[in-house]
């Protein structure tokens, strides 16, 4: 299957790209004012949202990316998706009710709520910034790769294919035409991967027993498959990366953005509801399919290479499985089925950024919040086209880069940086913009220096012997040090502004937890 | 009459809404990182206490309880969003209605 082109794959991407378009055109004809651009004006089911989550979360690198790790190392794989998983609860718990009720259009609307805008809203917008660089640059990389592998074409065509769908989806439709494409994807995504573990349990008569037995008796590790292994070897990592997992999901810009769409605060909650159920669905899919590919993979010489090794590398487990099952037909729709996801996936990134870029920066700090809806919208459509163009150029610089490191990294960013500043500014009274700025940034920069002084990019990337930092996941430190230096920052600062905001706090809890005064959602 | 935050903050609708939903917000979360992260303690500490065998066959403690944490994970968003629609959504009904001077 190595770079050939396959025509099934190549007609229903064609198809899925027509619909989106379809899609994009019927949505810029209500592209009229700011609120319909960055939140759908509000207008989004709770159902509709909680597929659109679900489609922002499960991305390719999580479908491929985790049905590889249990592919390669069984039940390892699984920790990931557990991990990536819980944060949802927390997310419904204690973020999405007074997301929802303090903020219009990002999450930086609920930080800066009671603090002072320009320094709030400009760590806000960086902390969102680097995390959807580093996730966009990761998933332009990956998508390259792939749509090499699966459709024979060149790498670099397809980032630029990659990008340009992307900016025209976003540019022309906003978050209207966004949300769509990625309930379209979802859709997609879940119905492919029901079908490919159908065929799976299917050959062994729906026997899970069945199918584990198979897998242990073919895999080079045995009955070692079916335990912890050597994923996350000591407590330090298991636990960093369990934070990292867990509270990063709470404060990745793109997702924290889907609760605007929606148009209160039981809508955001019925979303969350959802998109458990179809992200949780979704984890076991990919575990079953892991245990497929190994069953069905590793007995299959047309699928390895002379040392044995899977073609195109673990991530292709679900690819190769999709041929194995179903042929060209089953192949060339899973292979399409993640060329949509990565491009719905980029597109909510993108529109993540821009708003950052003009609601928060452009609108907020450099004009005051001084009121140009026009310009404004102007602003982020010309962020829109900047950052596609950022990313097509960066998705080309870093082609022969090993970008792992990147997704990691951008959750921990989330988890030290974004989420400790929203988490407080919701609920600790004596938080002030000082406290806030400052334990942030360490945060922050204490999660970029740890990574890159750790393993995966001092070792891996940079080619060094031995690693300064030992551990692989930054979060634990990054967040106590954010924490801490929240904290310390703030009891310590007695300005007349520092007053003013905790005198605020009040009012702010009163409006977060009713909703009494929040946006409100626009009626077509 | 519309009546002013501070006013609606001193309301029996506020404060029971408040006191009930904290208790349930805050318990089911340290429920969930209770589950979650004795998950993690165990991998990380005990990990052969995943390798045993459930029944005859060969699926391991480790799977059953990881797609456990998984079901529990969905069972607690649903549990809490049912409560809310039926216990909280009233009362913040009600705190709106005052808001708006019904």
């Amino acid at each position: 299957m190595e770079g050939d082109t396959n025509l099934v794959a190549i007609s229903m991407f064609a198809l899925f790209v027509i619909l989106t378009l379809g899609i994009t055109y019927w949505s810029a004809k209500k592209m009229t004012g700011t609120k319909n651009f960055y939140s759908a004006g509000g207008n989004i089911t709770g159902f509709q949202n909680g597929l659109a989550i679900a489609g922002d979360y499960m991305s390719a690198a999580s479908f491929l990316g985790i049905s590889g790790l249990v592919f390669a190392a069984g039940f390892d794989g699984l920790i990931y998706s557990i991990g990536f998983l819980v944060g949802w609860p927390i997310i419904l718990l204690l973020i999405a009710e007074p997301l929802r009720n303090l903020g219009k259009y990002t999450f930086s609307d609920v930080a800066c709520y009671r603090l002072r805008q320009k320094p709030t809203r400009i760590l806000a917008a960086c902390g969102t910034l680097a995390t959807v660089a580093l996730y966009l640059i990761a998933q332009m990389v990956g998508s390259g790769k792939l749509i090499q592998v699966l459709f024979g074409l060149d790498y670099m065509y397809a980032v630029i294919i990659v990008g340009t769908l992307m900016m025209i989806y976003v540019t022309f439709g906003g978050m209207i035409a966004t949300t769509w494409v990625q309930i379209i994807k979802a859709c997609l995504l879940l119905f492919g991967a029901t079908l490919l573990a159908f065929l799976v349990l299917y050959n062994f008569n729906f026997s899970i027993e069945g199918l584990f037995g198979a897998a242990v008796d073919i895999h080079a590790k045995g009955g070692e498959i079916m335990a912890p292994g050597g994923l996350v070897s000591d407590p330090i990592s298991a636990i960093s990366l369990g934070l990292a997992l867990m509270f990063g999901t709470a404060g990745l810009p793109h997702i924290l953005m889907r609760f605007f769409t929606v148009p209160d605060a039981k809508e955001a909650h019925k979303s969350v509801f959802y998109a458990t159920g179809f992200i949780g669905y979704f984890y076991i899919l990919t575990f079953i399919i892991g245990f497929g590919a190994i069953a069905f993979l590793l007995a299959n010489p047309d699928f390895l290479d002379e040392s044995g090794k899977l073609i195109g590398g673990n991530n292709m487990a679900a690819i190769q499985l999709s041929e194995a099952l179903g042929g060209d037909l089953m192949l060339g729709f899973i292979s399409a089925v993640a060329f949509a996801t990565i491009l719905a996936v980029v597109s909510g990134l993108t529109l993540a950024g821009a708003s950052a870029i003009s609601h928060d920066l452009y609108a907020n700090v450099f004009h005051g919040g001084a009121h140009d809806e026009k310009k404004e919208l102007q602003i982020s459509r010309i962020s829109t086209i900047g950052l596609g163009i950022a990313a097509i150029i960066l998705g080309i610089i870093f082609e022969k880069q090993n970008v792992a490191f990147m997704v990691g990294l951008a959750f921990a960013i989330a988890a030290s940086a974004n989420f400790p500043i929203l988490f407080l500014s919701m609920y600790w009274k004596k938080l002030t913009t000082r406290g806030a700025v400052i334990g942030g940034s360490l945060g922050l920069l204490t999660a970029v220096v740890l990574v890159i002084l750790g393993p995966i990019v001092w070792v891996d990337v940079l080619g060094n012997a031995e690693a300064i930092f030992p551990y692989k996941y930054p979060a634990l430190f990054s967040m106590t040090v954010a924490f801490i230096g929240i904290w310390l920052f703030s009891v310590t600062d007695t300005s007349d502004d520092a007053i003013r905001e905790q005198t605020a706090f009040e009012n702010q809890y009163f409006r977060a937890q009713t909703g009494v005064g929040s946006e409100k959602s626009v009626s077509h | 009459m519309t009546q002013s935050i501070e006013q609606l903050r001193e309301s029996e609708a506020y404060k029971s809404l408040i006191s009930l939903r904290s208790k349930s917000k805050w318990s089911l979360a340290a429920l969930m990182l209770v589950v979650y992260y004795g998950f993690i303690l165990i991998i990380a500490f005990e990990p052969e206490i995943f390798a045993t065998k459930v029944g005859d066959g060969h699926t391991s403690l480790g799977i059953v309880v990881g797609l456990g944490v998984i079901l529990f994970s969905f069972l607690i968003t649903g549990f809490y969003v049912r409560k809310a629609n039926k216990v909280f959504e009233p009362l913040t009904h009600e705190i709106h209605k005052m808001a708006e001077g019904e």
